[in-house]
């Protein structure tokens, strides 16, 4: 599965994108957070409870109960400034 | 009915013309073309100088998000047309960010409808403004306005 970073999260991560695969029972987008913030402190930075992000499966805006089983993509990002 | 997210600039009235030509239902044409502003004013005054900005977007999730309040501004108004044009990448003060048109057989759903569109735009497409300013770059934090703005629409 390959994860996005945008915006100020991708400096704080490190990356723009990487290629990771959790196991099982990492099941919804709130999963993959708590889990994604084990790799480093920039993910734990990033994906910090306090940190105001959202986050998308497979380009669709999806909130953290949302399942990622079976996606190919998910991305995380700060809240949209565009327009 | 169209979507398009580039980098270049657009011509409005070469795009108005194209969105219109051969439809003899549009009694109305809502236009809102947003600009690069020079400075940045942030709770009321003149804070920060910005020289420029990037937009970095999300490609392929853009386009679907503009095509999806495309599709809801379509099923709550009456509309013959409509085009949201959304560049990206780097950007000087003055220069056009966005076009949104919308035609309608009556100019009440082509106004409500082209304000709308703007709203949600702003609220619910993945963009993100990195702006050049001379203490540095700085990614813009999200507006209470914009999203009061876009909240009007929710039903």
């Amino acid at each position: 599965m390959k994860v996005k970073y945008f915006a100020w999260m991708k400096r704080t991560v490190g990356v723009a994108d990487e290629e990771v695969s959790p196991p099982a029972e990492v099941r919804t987008v709130g999963d993959l957070v708590t889990w994604l913030r084990e790799r480093s402190a920039g993910h734990a930075e990033a994906l910090s409870e306090g940190a105001a992000f959202g986050a998308a499966v497979d380009k669709r805006t999806a909130t953290f109960d949302v399942s990622i089983v079976g996606a190919s993509e998910v991305a995380f990002f700060p809240p949209f400034t565009g327009g | 009915m169209a979507v398009r997210v580039q980098a270049g600039d657009f011509d409005v009235g070469a795009e108005l013309d194209a969105l219109t030509k051969g439809s003899k239902r549009i009694g109305g044409l809502a236009v809102f073309v947003g600009l690069v502003r020079e400075m940045h004013v942030r709770e009321g005054y003149h804070k920060d100088r910005v020289d420029a900005l990037t937009l970095e977007h999300y490609p392929g999730m853009t386009e679907k998000a503009l095509e999806d309040i495309e599709a809801e501004a379509q099923r709550r108004w009456p509309l013959e047309a409509t085009l949201i044009v959304h560049r990206y990448g780097r950007m000087e003060p003055g220069e056009r960010i966005v076009l949104v048109a919308v035609g309608s057989p009556h100019r009440e759903a082509a106004f409500e409808a082209c304000e709308f569109l703007v709203d949600w735009l702003k609220t619910k497409a993945p963009f993100w403004k990195l702006e050049e300013t001379p203490a540095g770059d700085k990614w813009v934090g999200s507006h209470d306005a914009d999203d009061k703005a876009a909240a009007r629409w929710e039903k």
